[in-house]
């Protein structure tokens, strides 16, 4: 079937339109305008990476210039086979699993919430989304304090932990706060993408399932979240990518102690703590490939086709 | 060329012709850098004081930032001592004017007029790369009341082993600094140093420097630090503890052991009657101070120092003035006003005779901190000391975490590792 599709797919779009002269000097025009703007972007985003492709394959530490030598791929080599690589990678995984799969199931409740409100609308959804405009740095400081023993007021919330609890003096209870303030910042954009999602389904097709007589589990089920599909797979792409990145919440609440610390703050940790510029190059070509990977992963995950969602099919 | 330079105002930080020197402080002590920073003005130049973070690492790390990109506006700055051997390697500092090189390096060895352990710090490469400004030291802290109920003879040195056991016996805490952090390091290299041995040897040769933390004096920190980690004298949070939160647990009841800096005693003093503070002057007079604890009973401590020494940025549009005016911030009349507006110690001798003479702090407080810095054990001077540092800190943390039998070993494989560039950090 794709092998016919493709046969006949192929020699058509090979068939060049016949462009007129004046549609031609427009494409001309067209590229010499935004030729500007393709030199900038090289400048702003290809010169960096190519940058540190460069400097990956050097020893190099900042404070020891004179030493700097060639190694090929000896920082990958040793980044890939180092135990702490991937351990780093693996706690991301696990923070990006946690936080987006309870940030998806808060965030759909918070967005029905805000689509289905009728009164205080205003004020409800600015509450909401109040957490988003703080800045990490801050929220994470700010739940760091709620989950220090000596005046964090979690520990007297939850009956079960001791009044001396320290959350941060294991890699479990640290995970959890971490996650606790990550989720607590970024619920807010999930449940805003998804109420962008929840407008776009056709009141009609619920109204029909209704008449048909589905349950409220019936049309969610098989009607709302059908339909936002896309827009789904926008909030988790995007949670996802940002999670993976994670950095401010652990910087702030364990400097990445008790094996906390993501494969961004071993990056940071590397490059600018110990100037190491090779190894830190090294790591985020290695970071950069591992979300072009995820990306990718999502995207086939949710089978979604992107140009049919952007309706340019 | 003033005249060029006064039409323009370009060749000059501000518009009034002047040179404009900035110098970057840490957060101790800023109002008598400021004030100092407008005495030690001229007509040449006005010095504007910049602030730093607070903790040493991000310190470190801002600096470094701007010297890397040749920042010509780095003028003068203040330098934990650990960052100089650094700093000076990566060619980012200026060097000292000779004879004040002289007067440094003599001070050094035990003849001149700087303490020997706060001389030694700004050398590298057998040149003084910066002057010291002031000399910090840890000494032990704690309430007297608490000794005498503990039955310790705090006029003899005692050991961690003792203080542990006496803070323990009397429902006590021992307040340390085990955060993944600097002030973890500084504890675990004074344990060790204090046993006669060192985290590592012949830091000069850089990255083939010899790592020597595997040895019995290695082993003989790691008991201490599982020893506190395991007893009930261990603060809950340990693990995350700091300079700070140290500072809490010494007017509750029954009070605490603290291994802390000298700027405890002025830090107490202003919060007598305050939160955190002792109740009243007569709870103050409980405050007591000691030698640092010994690893090994017998053997004499090896306190940390720390302070701040005042470097020259190397690409600094004035390298000259920049120097006038660390010469004259560094002078003692300065130092004497960071002991006693801010309890900042002095790195000369001069300036403690002052200090002492003051009255401000008790006379053998003023001694104590004195002999500490002199007969202190430094932190590895070495390129890669931050590497060292982290790589130690790693391995060493959490304080529960650690054994005897495998931490020093497996700590000195990783660092060597880790120099060599064949482990991650």
């Amino acid at each position: 079937m794709s092998t016919t599709a493709v046969q006949t797919a192929t020699p058509t779009s090979k068939v060049p339109k016949a462009e007129s002269d004046r549609s031609k000097s427009e494409n001309r025009l067209g590229q010499r305008l935004v030729l500007p703007s393709i030199i900038l972007m090289l400048i702003v985003t290809a010169f960096p990476m190519l940058r540190a492709l460069y400097l990956s394959v050097f020893d190099y530490t900042l404070t020891a210039p004179d030493d700097r030598s060639f190694v090929g791929f000896s920082n990958y080599v040793t980044a890939l086979t180092d135990p702490l690589f991937w351990t780093s990678t693996g706690i991301t995984v696990l923070y990006m699993l946690v936080t987006v799969a309870i940030e998806l199931v808060i965030g759909f409740i918070f967005a029905m919430v805000m689509h289905r409100l009728i009164f205080a609308r205003g004020v409800v959804r600015t509450s909401i989304l109040i957490p988003y405009g703080i800045i990490t740095v801050v929220s994470g400081f700010a739940w760091q304090f709620a989950f220090s023993y000596q005046n964090g007021f979690v520990n007297s919330w939850l009956p079960f932990i001791g009044a001396d609890f320290n959350w941060f003096g294991d890699t479990t209870p640290a995970v959890i706060a971490i996650c606790v303030s990550e989720i607590w910042k970024t619920t807010p954009f999930m449940s805003l993408l998804l109420l962008a999602g929840l407008a776009q389904v056709s009141e009609d097709m619920v109204e029909a399932a209704k008449v048909d007589g589905a349950t409220w589990w019936q049309r969610l089920w098989k009607v709302v979240l059908p339909n936002m599909r896309s827009a789904i797979m926008v909030a988790v792409l995007f949670r996802a990518l940002d999670a993976y990145r994670i950095f401010d919440n652990i910087f702030v609440m364990t400097a990445g102690a008790e094996d906390t610390a993501s494969i961004s703050f071993l990056t940071y940790r590397q490059t600018i703590e110990q100037f190491q510029l090779g190894m830190g190059s090294a790591l985020s070509v290695l970071l950069f490939l591992s979300v072009l990977v995820i990306a990718f992963l999502i995207i086939k995950l949710f089978r979604v086709d992107l140009a049919a969602a952007r309706q340019e099919g | 060329m003033t005249l060029a330079c006064g039409l323009l105002a370009s060749c000059s930080g501000d518009d009034s012709g002047k040179a404009q020197l900035n110098w970057y402080v840490n957060p101790d002590g800023v109002a008598t850098f400021q004030e100092y920073a407008k005495s030690c003005s001229t007509d040449d130049y006005d010095i504007v004081v910049d602030q730093l973070p607070a903790g040493a690492t991000d310190q470190r790390v801002q600096l470094a930032r701007r010297l890397a990109a040749e920042d010509s506006s780095t003028d003068l700055m203040n330098l934990d001592p650990v960052f100089v051997a650094e700093f000076a390697n990566a060619g980012w500092l200026a060097e000292v004017p000779e004879e004040k090189a002289q007067e440094i390096i003599a001070s050094a060895e035990g003849e001149g007029e700087y303490l020997s352990g706060a001389a030694e710090t700004v050398i590298w490469e057998d040149k003084a790369f910066a002057i010291p400004l002031w000399a910090n030291t840890q000494v032990l802290w704690y309430r007297r009341s608490l000794a005498e109920k503990a039955g310790l003879d705090m006029e003899q040195p005692v050991t961690w082993k003792q203080i542990i056991e006496a803070a323990e016996s009397n429902g006590a805490s021992v307040g340390v600094q085990a955060n993944l952090y600097e002030g973890y390091l500084v504890w675990i290299n004074a344990l060790v140093t204090g046993a006669g041995g060192a985290i590592v040897e012949d830091t000069e040769a850089g990255r083939d420097a010899e790592v020597t933390i595997d040895s019995d004096a290695g082993r003989k920190a790691a008991e201490v630090v599982q020893a506190l980690a395991e007893s009930e004298a261990a603060q809950p949070d340990l693990s995350v503890s700091n300079e700070g939160t140290v500072l809490g647990p010494m007017w509750q009841d029954p009070g605490e052991f603290m291994v802390n800096w000298t700027f405890v005693y002025a830090n107490y003093k202003g919060l007598i009657g305050g939160a955190g503070g002792p109740a009243d002057e007569e709870a103050f007079e409980d405050l007591g101070w000691a030698r640092y604890p010994a690893t090994v009973e017998g053997e004499e401590s090896k306190p940390p120092i720390g302070g701040i020494d005042i470097g020259v940025g190397a690409f600094s549009d004035e390298p000259e003035f920049a120097i006038e005016a660390a010469e004259c911030i560094t002078s003692t009349e300065a130092q004497v006003d960071l002991a006693l507006n801010d309890g900042l110690m002095p790195s000369t001798n001069e300036a403690y005779d002052e200090v002492a003479a003051s009255g401000d702090f008790p006379e053998d407080l003023i001694k104590l901190y004195q002999e500490s810095v002199d007969t202190g054990g430094p932190r590895p001077k070495s390129a890669f000391y931050a590497t060292i540092s982290s790589a130690i800190q790693n391995e060493w943390h959490s304080p529960r975490s650690v054994d005897p039998e495998s931490t020093p070993k497996n700590s000195a494989e990783y660092l060597e590792a880790v120099l060599e560039g064949k482990k991650l950090l």
